[in-house]
């Protein structure tokens, strides 16, 4: 192992504009715009005239729509179209059942779509959808998931291409040696939220009806990718990728929900189609993002190891079962990281899957790897505990030479360094036996978990370089959701083609663009950067170190050439302190500290603030995050931000995240990883873990509230004592 | 609802506006709808995320929660009034510095309520963590800021550098400073 200089992450002064373009602060370009309020987000484009509309959702679990009677909503004044199955476009192409809307009479999730009203303002499209009453015929819905489910089936492939069953060696022998540690956990279903809702405006533009090609549609829509949302859309829509025109250049927030398109999109192009020429605006409500754009699927685990007296591992079988849509499918990869985390040579991993009437579930921030290592890290701490060693001597000390899944050479792997320099920076030699510290009314403990995330770069990306106006601009299809690819991307570009910073722009966030990936699993900086560089460095080769006003060059970037060879992940170690009240069961997150090694990086000022919004929002899922799912009706009961709560200002403490110096050529010419999903990734095990450390108290089921407390302690008495106090 | 129509004047950003409105189109939907004044967020139009706080005479406030009808005469401030790209106020300022943001749909908001909290803080108002709330002097602490900001969800996680940013500029007049109307 190499030693390894970690680096404060704290902004520091913008870096001079002759100092080397990446690898110091940059301040975020687009920061002047949001913090006036004036960067164009989706519904904010201007547009000429437009109508809004407002969607009709079943509100039955499973059935069939007997009638819809839509005369009182018709004879509003302000309404101009009510569409439903009996009279919206036909769809030929029926690439993906969730996006197939409005095709016949069948209800398969509540909250599905089943029409929209379109009208002159807000208000009026709401009132009337409100006046359209549809009569069912309902079924019963199939909805409810258990661990051993008798219904659950193990799917060949889960998400990201992972197997859905894995194993090596011989687990049931494995786990007879040594102590064997045995556990259920399990997540709720979660809901991304982003502060923007979801928002589109279509506009039908209908050239020529001689000339159907000639049609053209645009959306000003928020996502993760724009020329993947047209690519996906097209063909529902009876359109070629190169008649639909997305632009989405400010996105409010995503961690998944974007990524894809959902169906309300197909249903505002639908309108924009039959109001030719108007613009159709539609601003999703906060309630209605709790039902046709995704969420994370419930997830229940059970984990059995075995551990030796010297905290090596034995064997690991480690099963999840979740939920996933009868509609479309979706199953996390929970069990994947397992596989290669540690040195385990005997080892089970299993998703299973039960099919439910419930709107499809998606990938959010870390899909799988969260859930997963929630279980897995918690698991490790209980096996430390059970047998007498350190937390972290016990990660160190099963620590593979290579990878046990696969075989191959780790291209870069830091865990230890991140596990002993963050026990270092934390303070963690100062960590008590369990229930030892005490303040007052409150235990106080330390816990800690690893972090891991895989490279995901999969398909070639392009990107163009332009010289214009003495300037020059980086162009390709990248989105900016928050984690400052408008300012990163020039930086990379900048450093290619050996010129300051503030000399190169860039152009993203629409279509007509060269093609890149959406910005997801955490590919983002590194595999748009391949591209930026190949474009750079094409340019330069073309049109040399002084182009002429127009010089353009267009290229594609590829992983790099035997990266196949290696086994290639980021890693990372949260460390936390958490408080618990013997009185209330509150937990309070004192501090956190995430210490990562996620190769180069390019701006530590905008990779800071991705790893702490990830630690947040794990420490929001650790203590807040819950969506409850009426089985009987299947409507999410908590579903807007006054039931499903994140964490606030006031929930989030001492919190800081260090990298430590990491070059992976590996994972692209820029030598960086990806990390906006490494931060969240481990960090409610931590917390768990911390919990522990503070009361005794092993808790397996997120989020961890007050009642869960009580529950292990023994309820309250009348008096506010308990039966049983730590 | 056509014809019952109610006229609103307000003054946003500076700006003297006049707008008739179906009496049941809030303040963030007057602003956003009809005026087409885009620098306050709809996060949830419920008063749950603190998106859409703009400073209507000096009081920050949820303008999801207010009816336009009720605010004839306001004078509404929002984040594009109180700077502009090339002349931040210094809590904008301190936000950039900071990076106090990441997808920025929720930075209007932050920004209009911390200055807006750090005018009822000098006020002498009192807090659910103020140890004395008969004490008309705050100390803004951490824990005060981040108690006073709590209305104001940010779901990227920006709060631990929101929180340095308000306290850069705590101490300074900031309702007051920079380009804008407040
Ligand atoms: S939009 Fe007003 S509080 Fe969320
Ligand atoms: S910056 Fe994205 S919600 Fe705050």
């Amino acid at each position: 192992m190499t030693t390894l200089e970690p680096r404060m992450l704290e902004p520091e002064a913008p870096a001079a504009a002759d100092a080397a373009p990446t690898g110091h602060d940059r301040m975020r370009v687009d920061a002047p715009a949001k913090v006036t309020g004036t960067a164009p987000y989706a519904y904010e484009q201007p547009v000429e005239e437009p109508l809004h509309l407002f969607p009709i959702v079943a509100t039955i679990a499973l059935g069939r729509i007997a009638e819809i009677d839509d005369a009182d909503a018709r004879a509003l004044p302000g309404v101009r179209l009510v569409l439903t199955h009996a009279n919206a476009p036909r769809i030929r192409v029926r690439t993906d059942a969730a996006l197939t809307i409005l095709q016949s009479s069948e209800v398969h999730h509540r909250g599905e779509i089943i029409g929209a009203v379109v009208a002159d303002s807000p208000r009026v499209a709401r009132e009337a959808a409100a006046l359209v009453r549809v009569t069912y015929d309902e079924q019963p819905a199939e909805l409810g998931f258990s661990i051993d489910d008798p219904r659950a089936t193990v799917p060949r492939r889960v998400n990201a291409f992972k197997h859905g069953s894995y194993e090596r060696g011989d687990a049931d022998a494995g786990l007879t040696r040594g102590t064997l540690v045995e556990a259920d956990y399990s997540l709720p279903m979660e809901f991304h939220s982003p502060i923007e809702p979801h928002a589109v405006t279509a506009i039908w533009h209908d050239v020529s009806a001689l000339r159907p090609r000639s049609t053209r549609l645009t959306m000003y829509d928020t996502n993760q990718g724009t020329g993947g949302h047209g690519a996906l859309l097209a063909p529902v829509l009876g359109l070629l990728p190169t008649q639909i025109e997305v632009i989405s250049p400010y996105v409010g927030g995503s961690f998944g929900t974007k990524g894809w398109p959902w169906p309300h999109l197909v249903l505002v192009a639908m309108a924009a189609k039959r109001l030719t020429g108007r613009p159709v605006k539609y601003a999703m409500t906060r309630q209605q993002m709790f039902r046709t754009v995704g969420h994370r699927p419930a997830s229940k685990q059970r984990i059995r190891l075995s551990v030796e007296a010297d905290g090596r591992l034995g064997a690991i079988d480690h099963q999840s079962w979740a939920p996933t849509s009868r509609l479309r499918s979706y199953v996390d990869q929970t069990v994947s990281a397992t596989r290669m985390m540690y040195d385990v040579a005997d080892l089970r991993t299993i998703h299973h899957a039960v099919v439910q009437d419930a709107a499809p579930g998606s990938f959010m921030r870390a899909p799988g790897e969260f859930s997963g290592m929630f279980a897995l890290e918690t698991a490790l701490d209980e096996a430390a505990h059970a047998v007498g060693v350190d937390p972290v001597d016990l990660r160190v000390r099963n620590e593979p030479a290579q990878d046990p899944e696969t075989g191959k050479p780790w291209s870069t792997r830091n865990l230890v360094a991140c596990l002993r320099e963050g026990a270092d920076q934390f303070g963690w030699a100062e960590r008590q036996p369990v229930g030892a510290r005490r303040d007052g009314e409150w235990l106080v403990g330390l816990g800690v978990a690893s972090a891991t995330y895989p490279n995901m770069y999969f398909v070639p990306n392009r990107a163009g370089v332009r010289f214009t106006g003495g300037r020059y601009v980086v162009e390709l299809q990248a989105s900016d959701i928050g984690t400052g690819a408008w300012t990163v991307l020039p930086q990379i570009a900048a450093e290619a083609l050996g010129v300051g910073v503030d000399l190169v722009d860039a152009d993203i966030g629409h279509t007509g663009l060269p093609w890149a990936i959406p910005a997801g699993g955490s590919v983002g900086t590194f595999a748009w950067g391949d591209a930026v560089v190949a474009a750079a460095r094409k340019f330069r080769r073309t049109h040399g170190e002084h182009p002429d006003e127009g010089d353009h060059v267009t290229a594609t970037g590829r992983m790099p050439r035997g990266s196949r060879g290696y086994s290639r992940h980021a890693f990372g170690a949260h460390f936390a302190q958490a408080r618990v009240s013997t009185v209330t069961g509150e937990v309070r997150v004192d501090r956190m500290l995430g210490a990562f090694a996620a190769g180069r990086i390019i701006n530590p000022r905008t990779a800071r603030s991705q790893l702490i919004g990830g630690m947040t929002m794990g420490l929001s899922a650790a203590l807040h995050e819950e969506a409850h799912l009426d089985e009987r009706f299947g409507h999410v009961v908590n579903g807007d931000l006054a039931g499903y709560h994140v964490a606030a200002h006031a929930d989030v403490g001492d919190l800081e995240a260090i990298t430590l110096e990491e070059h992976d050529p590996w994972f692209g010419a820029t030598g960086a990883k990806g990390i906006g999903e490494l931060g969240i990734v481990g960090a409610p095990a931590a917390i768990g873990n911390a919990i522990f450390n503070a009361s005794g108290v092993r808790l397996r089921d997120l989020p961890f509230t007050p009642d869960r407390l009580f529950d292990a302690w023994g309820q309250p008495t009348a008096s506010g004592t308990r039966a049983t106090s730590p | 609802m056509a014809g019952h129509e109610v006229s609103v004047r307000l003054t946003v950003d500076g700006t003297a506006r006049q707008v008739d409105l179906d009496p049941r189109v809030t303040v963030l939907d007057a602003l956003r709808d009809e005026l087409g004044v885009m620098s306050v967020k709809k996060g949830c139009d419920h008063g749950q995320c603190g998106a859409c706080t703009v400073i209507v005479d000096g009081r920050r406030i949820l303008s999801c929660l207010a009816l336009a009808a009720s605010y004839d005469g306001a004078d509404v401030t929002t984040a594009a009034g109180l700077g502009t790209t090339d002349h931040l106020n210094p809590m904008q300022q301190a936000f950039a510095d900071r990076d106090a943001l990441q997808c920025g749909y929720c930075t209007p908001g932050q920004v209009c309520s911390a200055v807006a909290m750090l005018e009822e803080a000098r006020a002498g108002m009192p807090s659910h963590v103020s140890p004395d709330v008969s004490d008309t002097t705050v100390d803004l602490t951490d824990a005060e800021v981040r108690e006073r900001m709590s209305g104001n969800l940010c779901r990227c996680g920006a709060y631990v550098n929101i929180v340095r940013a308000i306290q850069d500029v705590a101490g300074q007049d900031v309702a007051r400073a920079g380009g804008g109307a407040a």
